[in-house]
């Protein structure tokens, strides 16, 4: 109400006030911005402010705590051994790092307003198109070229069947798995496929400083997803397409476009994990990644991401993936069945879930009560 | 914020006079029936806008009483206050000689109140009989009886002169004439003694409105009365029996006899203003330089606009007066790219753009706030920076890397120049108020390059400080050689603002001229299709 009243009729020196166009490079504005820089940028990461706050997987990581504490006090015999401890913490984080680079795509298709049901296909159809003879005959530089290009191809078909054909991307995605497992199974012939590779199967062996090479791949496909989201135009793009479309594209952004691209990384994603799996079972198949789709689906809701679009984060994403491993991992050390297992995970995405529509009522509850005060 | 009225002598009616003294006048035959509904004294408000403030309205059984107002009199306020979406805050309704209170829109409906909204509420995929039961179908055991809700479909189709519906055929086939039909069904199956329409002719062809009045008549022969809204005064005076005037959310004039009372007369209490708006004054020169910056010709989308021509030059403000559904929003957008032109062509200083590409006209330097600030404008979650941002944040980035710093002090130089607040730029938009909204969607515009800005209702749900404000903006930026075209359906907002207006009636440019030339009168005859009796200047 306050606005009401002040400034209605004492505006004629507005003019004199308003920002002249002038090309966005300005002497005062940047200094303006690095005076920023000091005073509100440096704790940006930690309070979100629209975009990846750390506060926001305080929770994620609260859980993460919890199941290592349960394992603990399960097999005490196994835990008071540092070393075994250790060792076990890269079995977890090797476990993870497949459908980890998995889940950064989905992430990104997910903010964006879309789904992708074809991961699993996608990685099962590149590792089976990497470990042909004739892709073999090629090398380890082939077959990895191969599989990137086959992820970023089916990913490409994708965005264009859903941005220029119009299809909803559940049912665009939901052929693609059909096709694409049928093309895999077509190309092998429904056989195992042995990649004779040594220097492809070695990705899934090398330890560099103790821990396996794919971590490394998983931590870098994190951090790039983390700068793309949060520190690039495509990001930003992303936020705006998934959060709002028609606000995006009555802003000049080209909506269609970025759909396609969305759509293209998710199946360049695919094909990283496609050769990451395909080392380490030294084979392909079109069987391969099995549901990955609903893993990494799973993975970056109880991360945090909105299945409507317009927010998540890749940090939240790597702790649900970490957290469905570690619950594997968990079940694993105590001698208990993956039925058992499935269960768990089952009630730990609907408690995400809950939790999220809980914080979020109190936060607009919040808001209502803000607006009645302050404006 | 809302100042008492007595600033406008025109009408020189007090307002408890209006009120109450053309009770007295109505014809006693017209209104024969018991009074079913009483409002005294209702006011409702929302952050930043009282809505209703103080409205009266009788509505006697068997008789159609129409409801007269402006966009944003709060017509549709009342209309959700009586089907109960909506709670007065104050205020008494009284139905059927009792006091009430409907809390939501079930406990209006059994009360017996039935509102047929513009946009059909009817699933499209169910049968006609399945629509008009929906929500209280007969039942047996749990199961529908299916049966039985055809036969009393029927029933109720043939009490309405539409017995040749068969209650079995899908509503999706039918056509929008035989949907109206099927929410009337709907109403009566409530056995609704009051029918609320809100707009019904405005999705009918020409033809088919004859029809509407006839099944209107059926209805109020049986004793059902009817609130009738409509702009279009003809069909006022063809059906309706008594007429009530809101107006900045008041009622003005209440119970006038619908096919008596002058044109002049009912306009004239639509239109008397208890605020006065404060418009920026019009430069002198009032010859812009330049040549043209926009130029439209022969623009055209079936069914919605046609062979529309115009010009914009640069720091000319150029507004759009018309109804909703004249074409003004669709227009706007299709200059804009955002819909393609079946025909017609627009150019930006001299080049043609490509048509039905937003990309382009950006690139050309058009931009737009649209109608829609929340749904089509705005990142709701995101921070004010961010949004004010949406358009330009690539211009900010370094080979493809966004930098927050340059666009939270672009964006606060923004905020301190539109004297936005609450001032802190990286709080979520959805904090602000709507004035302060609108703010940052017009402020997107003012940080690229910018020729050439197209405003839709630009000051809705705005306050009234706020709405000073935003007119000072914009008038500043035509000063500075922006040119702007806006549209509205504040008529005095048109002509207060403009240097020259264009008057859009059913998707055609009827009047063009400075915006000194016209009055609020003129254009409200000009927009209300084929209203004006006593002769309009054409």
């Amino acid at each position: 109400m306050s606005e009401a009243t002040p400034t209605s009729t004492a505006a004629p020196d507005r003019a004199a006030k308003l920002p002249a166009q002038s090309p966005p490079v300005d002497p005062a504005e940047t200094a303006a911005a690095a005076d920023h820089a000091v005073s509100g940028g440096r704790l940006s990461w930690w309070r979100g402010e629209g975009g990846e706050g750390a506060k926001r997987n305080l929770g994620l990581i609260a859980v993460l705590v919890a199941l290592v504490v349960i394992g603990a006090l399960t097999r005490p015999d196994l835990y008071s051994n540092a070393d075994w401890v250790w060792a076990n913490t890269l079995t977890i984080l090797k476990l993870a790092s497949v459908v980890g680079v998995v889940t950064v795509g989905m992430t990104f298709v997910i903010i964006g307003g879309g789904i992708d049901l074809s991961v699993g296909a996608i990685v099962a159809l590149a590792g089976v198109w990497a470990t042909t003879v004739a892709t073999q005959s090629y090398g380890a530089g082939g077959m990895i070229f191969c599989a990137l290009t086959v992820g970023l191809g089916v990913g490409l078909v994708n965005g264009l069947l859903i941005s220029y054909g119009r299809l909803v991307p559940f049912i665009a995605t939901l052929a693609m798995l059909v096709a694409a497992r049928g093309l895999a199974a077509e190309l092998s012939d429904k056989q195992t496929q042995v990649s004779n590779n040594t220097t492809i199967n070695d990705i899934a062996s090398t330890n560099l400083l103790g821990i396996p090479l794919l971590v490394y791949i998983l931590a870098a496909v994190v951090i790039a997803g983390w700068v793309l989201l949060n520190r690039t135009t495509f990001g930003r793009r992303t936020v705006a397409v998934g959060g709002n479309p028609e606000a995006a594209r009555l802003a000049g952004i080209n909506v269609k476009r970025h759909t396609v691209m969305l759509y293209a990384l998710s199946g360049l994603c695919c094909g990283i994990a496609a050769i990451m799996l395909t080392a380490q079972a030294t084979s392909a198949q079109a069987a391969m990644a099995n549901l990955y789709e609903l893993d990494a689906i799973a993975a970056a809701i109880i991360g945090g991401t909105l299945l409507s679009g317009g927010r998540g984060t890749i940090i939240g994403s790597l702790l649900g993936v970490i957290i469905f491993s570690t619950i594997t991992n968990l079940f694993a050390i105590n001698g208990l069945t993956s039925e058992a297992q499935n269960m768990v995970k089952g009630g730990i995405i609907v408690a995400a879930v809950l939790v999220q529509q809980v914080q979020f009522r109190s936060l607009t509850q919040f808001l209502g009560r803000n607006r009645l005060t302050t404006t | 914020m809302v100042s008492e009225p007595g600033t406008d002598a025109a009408d020189g009616v007090p307002e408890s006079a209006t009120v109450d003294a053309p009770l007295v006048e109505a014809p006693a035959d017209a209104v024969a029936g018991e009074v079913v509904l009483r409002l005294t004294d209702v006011v409702k408000t929302f952050p930043g806008v009282r809505a209703l403030d103080g409205v009266q309205l009788e509505v006697r059984a068997g008789e159609v009483h129409c409801l007269l107002g402006q966009n944003g009199a709060g017509k549709s306020t009342l209309i959700k206050v009586l089907s109960g979406v909506h709670q007065p805050d104050s205020g008494q309704i009284e139905w059927r000689g009792e006091p009430a209170a409907f809390t939501n829109p079930q406990a209006a409906m059994r009360a017996g109140i039935a509102t047929i909204y513009q946009e059909l509420d009817l699933v499209e995929d169910l049968s006609v009989a399945e629509n008009a039961f929906l929500g209280h179908e007969p039942r047996q055991l749990g199961f529908v009886r299916r049966g039985q809700m055809a036969r009393r479909t029927r029933q109720i189709l043939g009490r309405l002169g539409h017995g040749e519906i068969p209650p079995n055929r899908m509503v999706r086939s039918l056509p929008a004439a035989g949907k109206q039909v099927v929410s009337m069904a709907r109403a009566l199956s409530h056995e609704a003694r009051l029918i609320i329409m809100d707009e019904p002719s405005a999705v009918l062809a020409h033809d088919e409105v004859g029809n509407l009045f006839r099944i209107i008549r059926e209805l109020t022969a049986q004793g059902i009365a009817v609130i009738y809204i409509s702009h279009r005064l003809e069909e006022i005076r063809e059906i309706g029996d008594r007429v009530t005037v809101l107006k900045d959310g008041r009622t003005t004039a209440a119970n006038l006899p619908a096919r008596d009372t002058p044109t002049r007369d009912l306009v004239s209490r639509m239109t008397g203003r208890t605020i006065e708006y404060v418009f920026p004054d019009r430069p002198a020169d009032a010859e812009p330089a330049g040549g043209d910056l926009l130029e439209v010709e022969g623009l055209t989308r079936a069914g919605e606009f046609a062979d529309v021509s115009l010009r914009v030059r640069p720091g000319e403000i150029v507004g759009i007066a018309g109804l909703v559904g004249s074409g003004r929003s669709e227009l706007l957008e299709t200059i804009y790219g955002a819909r393609r032109p079946e025909a017609g062509t627009v150019r930006m200083a001299g080049r043609q753009l490509r048509p039905g590409s937003v990309g382009a006209a950006v690139r050309a330097g058009m931009g737009m706030a649209p109608e829609e600030r929340k749904s089509q404008a705005l990142l709701l979650g995101e921070p004010i920076y961010r949004n004010v941002t949406l358009a330009t944040f690539g211009r900010y980035a370094r080979g493809g890397f966004t930098d927050a710093g340059r666009e939270r002090a672009a964006a606060d130089q923004i905020a301190d120049s539109l004297e936005l607040r609450p001032r802190d730029v990286r709080r979520p938009v959805r904090t602000l108020s709507g004035g302060n909204q609108q703010k940052v969607v017009v402020g997107r515009w003012l940080l690229g390059d910018t020729k050439l800005l197209l405003l839709d209702e630009p000051t809705r749900g705005v306050d009234v400080g706020a709405r000073a404000e935003l007119y000072q903006v914009i008038r500043s930026l035509a000063e500075r050689g922006v040119g702007v075209l806006l549209v509205s359906s504040e008529v005095p907002e048109v002509l207060g603002l403009a240097d020259r207006v264009l008057v859009m009636r059913e998707g055609r440019v009827v009047r063009e001229a400075p915006a000194g030339e016209l009055d609020e009168n003129t254009v409200l005859d000009l927009v209300m299709a084929g209203s004006l009796m006593e002769g309009a200047p054409a």
